[in-house]
């Protein structure tokens, strides 16, 4: 599409030339020519860690460069600190916001460049009637008076970019915008951008999700290992070939799974209630089974009870109300280590936090269930070789990089952290397997190797319940999905819904409100 | 530096607990640290000597090393005495000063054992995200015990009475480390508040156990708020030296640097605590019981504790006091050992072989000639402190420098970006 808002001619508003940056052992980005016109929206796309964020951050004066020219509008600049970045016209929305919670809008926006009342008394009123117009002007919606503890993420978002457009940004860089947005609010955001491209901004736009590429970017960048590789037009780009040239070989998006052939309820989930650590009723009396041979996928937007669901599961959370079963034992009331004894598998939501205890070597981490039993001991005493040796073959076999069984796991990557507990929890043989966002922050080859693994584990004859945020992730693997909503399964679909109906249904909509 | 393709910054997670944080310090610091942390240390208290009693601190730091007696495992050195001037004035012949050298490289080891052992009391419990802070009362409860049963047990022999004393005192060190442990685990009470109490608890009640009149109290010298001498057999084999020599209760403290060694690294049980220290969240979803955990950490490392007491009164002390348990802290001591020697066994090895030194080189019996004897008297805690503020500052001057290497500001050279 040649844009009429783009003007091919002038020169671009921004210029990278061989952009170098080296961390110890690592080089970031490796002589990186980028450039940026007037009015454009220019996506960066690469896998995690290909260097996308590291060049964004030496634009905004967060690192220095170690070779390469910054040009803004045809002129040669330094950018020491973002205080210079923003004096140039950039503006950065970073993927966690950097904003305070109990300060208003307003508050927010002003912080540091506040305008004062004989030099002294912050002139609160003059600006919120600044930020207001700002506001109204691109359509935000936004109170400038409201606190920002009180908004959506969505809001919030929107309050980052006003942030950057009232400190005079002309250039905005948004750094994974949309991973904390749920379907809806990716599409406002998209709205807004488009405003804002019409009044003359031009955004550079980071990202790994390839759909998001093509239904907003003029061109696309894509860096792979600290290299450009190439940039593209939209026109003629394909999620395929933008895949390709990410991950530098063919990449299956689709995954490839035959129809589910379910049998019996291998995890079977009666009138579960749990109360959260607040006292208040995060499930409530949630009903499913879930059969040997089939992905049941559990979706909803973060916050509305899955959390709660899966350590009750799980035994890390003990139900106020209801039965769990796995086969045909009742584990209501068993804790975490009963349930690994009995069958359950859990890859948690969160790696870092619960699933691997960074400090371990990678061998310790994939005996962390079962480093009590032979032959990973023996009356008690550890026995490193088998330990070491099993850990060897399972990192092998799940095609782990980046360290052997000695390694910390703190060192890895997240992809690859990730391949360890899912080759631990898969290597244990469980009946049930609960996938909690087993793909979050994952690039493209990672997750493709999880879905993979996952369609495997349910072809084997095992039950799989998956739990994601993500409705795409939802939809290319679930057979069944679930609609959880404020604690309660609001809906059941078949796999061939639509994205539609699902995201309706995750806010609350009921199935007819989906349908119409 | 080698340069790979791989464009991948190492993901820099937050440390979350302590012992997750002191892993990270650990790894960044290596042994030069704890180098630098001491020599830093030393050279101020050079300073404080310095300003406060113009004495030389290098001539304070001589008489140190050699009260110390560490100069006896170099001959040659021990008649140097005679270059510190002023110090004597009849000098010693040769053999007397290789006589006093020995006398003093015995007390330093008789320090470095009891060192050792609280030290390991600190470092176990560090080691699963506690700060066993009550060392000091675990110590006194396996002294008080050591000297009940092997004042009150008589008739068994040798090769009963020490194991029993040994196994009775670590078992009382373990019991009083356990209620913390316990509380820990079940209500949630932080270990340093409970620890801190239960210190006090042994105190007092060592203090009555010892009052004229009190049960433990000696039957002979009925004016003195003193226990009875513990029975020849309970006493620990003295292998080196004849005045106050050197105990076999060193080598209890050294196979307990091997069994913590050992435990650690070599064991389900040892698996499971470092799981805890590092992560509780991913040890409980990993099915291992962190409130069992926080128990057994606390118990054994008050067994070293209580082992620590027993030796003290089996291999030299004899009984135990009042006095004793109003001057005594050496448990305290035991925490700028772990910390120095970075909660490890050989680095605690060494901590407590320095800081039994600074103990004995110190002590006014070997200091009072340079400098003033209160000084003298308090070289220690000077030093012991600053090693412990030193440990703490650095961890946040690690941070500090993290940081800026996170953000990758460069050290002081902002480079001109372009030409």
């Amino acid at each position: 599409m040649a844009d009429a808002r783009v003007d091919q001619a002038a020169p671009p508003v921004l210029e990278l030339r061989g952009m170098t940056k080296r961390f110890p052992g690592v080089l970031a980005n490796d002589r990186i020519d980028f450039d940026l016109r007037r009015g454009e929206v220019h996506a960066l796309l690469g896998e995690n860690g290909a260097g996308k964020s590291t060049l964004m951050n030496v634009l905004y004066g967060l690192y220095h460069p170690d070779e390469g020219e910054i040009r803004i509008n045809g002129k040669s600049v330094a950018i020491g600190s973002p205080k210079e970045a923003i004096e140039h016209g950039i503006g950065m929305v970073h993927q966690h916001f950097m904003l305070v919670p109990v300060m208003t809008v307003t508050e927010n926006i002003v912080l540091a460049s506040e305008p004062r009342q004989g030099g002294i008394f912050l002139d609160y009123d003059s600006a919120a009637e600044r930020v207001r117009k700002l506001s109204d002007s691109f359509n935000f919606a936004i109170d400038p008076d409201a606190k920002v503890e009180s908004i959506t993420v969505g809001q919030q978002q929107r309050v980052e970019i006003l942030k950057a457009l009232y400190r005079g940004a002309d250039i905005l860089i948004l750094d994974e915008p949309t991973a904390v947005l749920t379907p809806q609010e990716a599409d406002e955001l998209f709205g807004i951008l488009g405003t804002l491209q019409r009044e003359g901004m031009s955004i550079i736009f980071i990202t790994h999700k390839l759909r998001e590429v093509l239904e907003i970017a003029e061109r696309i960048t894509v860096l792979r290992r600290g290299k450009k590789i190439e940039t593209v037009p939209r026109e003629g780009s394909t999620q395929d070939t933008l895949a390709r040239l990410m991950v530098g070989r063919e990449v299956l998006l689709r995954v490839d799974k035959t129809a589910a052939a379910p049998a019996e309820p291998l995890l079977t989930v009666e009138n579960l209630s749990v109360v959260d650590e607040r006292g208040l009723e995060a499930v409530r009396g949630v009903s499913f089974e879930v059969r040997a041979g089939e992905i049941v996928g559990l979706a909803g937007i973060d916050g509305n009870g899955q959390t709660e669901l899966i350590d009750a599961l799980t035994g890390l959370m003990a139900p106020e109300n209801g039965r769990v079963r796995v086969g045909d034992r009742d584990v209501t009331t068993e804790n975490a280590h009963q349930h690994l004894e009995h069958g359950v598998g859990h890859i948690p939501e969160d790696r870092q936090r619960r699933g691997l205890v960074l400090d371990f070597t990678l061998a310790e981490n994939l005996a962390l269930h079962d480093y009590r039993k032979s032959p990973n001991s023996y009356f008690g005493w550890l026995r490193p070789g088998r330990i070491v040796s099993a850990a060897k073959s399972l990192l092998k076999e799940f095609d782990v990089r980046g360290g052997g069984p000695q390694t910390r796991a703190s060192s890895l990557s997240g992809g690859n952290q990730q391949k360890v507990v899912v080759a631990r929890e898969v290597s244990r043989d469980p009946r049930v397997l609960i996938a909690a966002q087993p793909t979050r922050g994952l690039d493209v080859g990672a997750i493709e190797f999880v879905h993979r693994r996952l369609v495997e584990e349910r072809d084997e004859g095992r039950a799989v319940l998956l739990i994601s945020l993500e409705i795409d992730e939802i939809l290319s693997l679930a057979d069944r999905i679930l609609v959880i909503y404020e604690g309660q399964i609001v809906a059941e679909y078949g796999p061939d819904v639509t994205e539609q109906a699902l995201g309706i249904a995750m806010t609350g909509g009921t199935r007819e409100g989906a349908a119409a | 530096m080698s340069v790979t393709p791989a464009a991948q910054p190492p993901p820099q997670q937050e440390p979350t607990t302590l012992a997750a944080r002191f892993a990270l310090y650990q790894r960044a610091g290596g042994v030069i640290t704890p180098l630098l942390t001491t020599l830093l240390a030393l050279f101020i208290a050079g300073l404080v000597v310095r300003f406060t009693t113009g004495a030389s601190p290098l001539d304070t730091g001589r008489a140190i090393l050699d009260g110390s007696g560490l100069t006896w495992f170099i001959p040659e050195s021990v008649m140097d005495i005679r270059s510190v001037a002023g110090t004597y004035d009849d000098w010693p012949s040769e053999a007397e000063a290789r006589l006093n050298a020995e006398i003093n490289l015995q007390q330093t080891l008789i320090f470095t054992t009891t060192l050792i052992l609280t030290g390991l009391a600190v470092a176990f419990a560090f080691r699963c995200g506690l700060f066993n802070i009550g060392g000091q009362g675990q110590f006194f409860v396996g002294a008080i015990v050591a000297v009940a049963v092997g004042a009150e047990v008589s008739g068994v022999g040798r090769v009963l009475h020490v194991p029993l004393v040994l196994l009775c005192a670590a078992l009382a060190g373990a019991v009083w480390a356990g209620i913390a442990g316990i509380l820990r685990a079940t209500v949630g009470a932080h270990e340093v508040i409970t620890t801190i109490m239960l210190n006090w608890i042994a105190y007092w009640i060592g203090s009555y156990l010892f009052s004229l009149g009190g049960p433990l109290q000696s039957d002979r010298s009925r004016q003195v708020p003193i226990s009875n001498d513990v029975q020849e057999s309970a006493k620990l084999h003295v292998f080196w030296g004849d005045f106050q020599g050197l105990h076999v209760g060193f080598f209890i403290a050294i196979a307990a640097l091997v069994a913590f060694y050992l435990i650690l690294n070599r064991t389900t049980l040892g698996y499971g605590v470092r799981a805890v220290g590092y992560n509780p969240e991913a040890a409980r979803y990993g099915g291992i019981s962190v409130s069992r955990n926080y128990f057994l950490a606390m118990a054994i490392s008050g067994l070293f504790a209580g082992l620590a007491g027993a030796v003290d009164i089996m291999g030299w002390q004899y009984r135990y006091g009042q006095i004793d348990i109003q001057q005594s802290d050496i448990g305290f001591a035991g925490i700028a050992v772990a910390l120095l020697g970075r909660n490890t066994s050989i680095g605690i090895f060494f901590s407590a072989l320095l800081f039994g030194a600074l103990l004995t080189g110190s002590n006014t019996r070997n200091l009072a000639l340079p400098i003033e004897p209160e000084l003298a008297g308090n070289m220690t805690l000077i030093v012991q402190g600053l090693v412990v503020l030193f440990v703490a500052a650095d961890l946040v001057i690690l941070y500090l420098w993290r940081f800026r290497k996170r953000l990758g500001l460069p050290r002081r050279e902002p480079k001109a970006v372009g030409s």
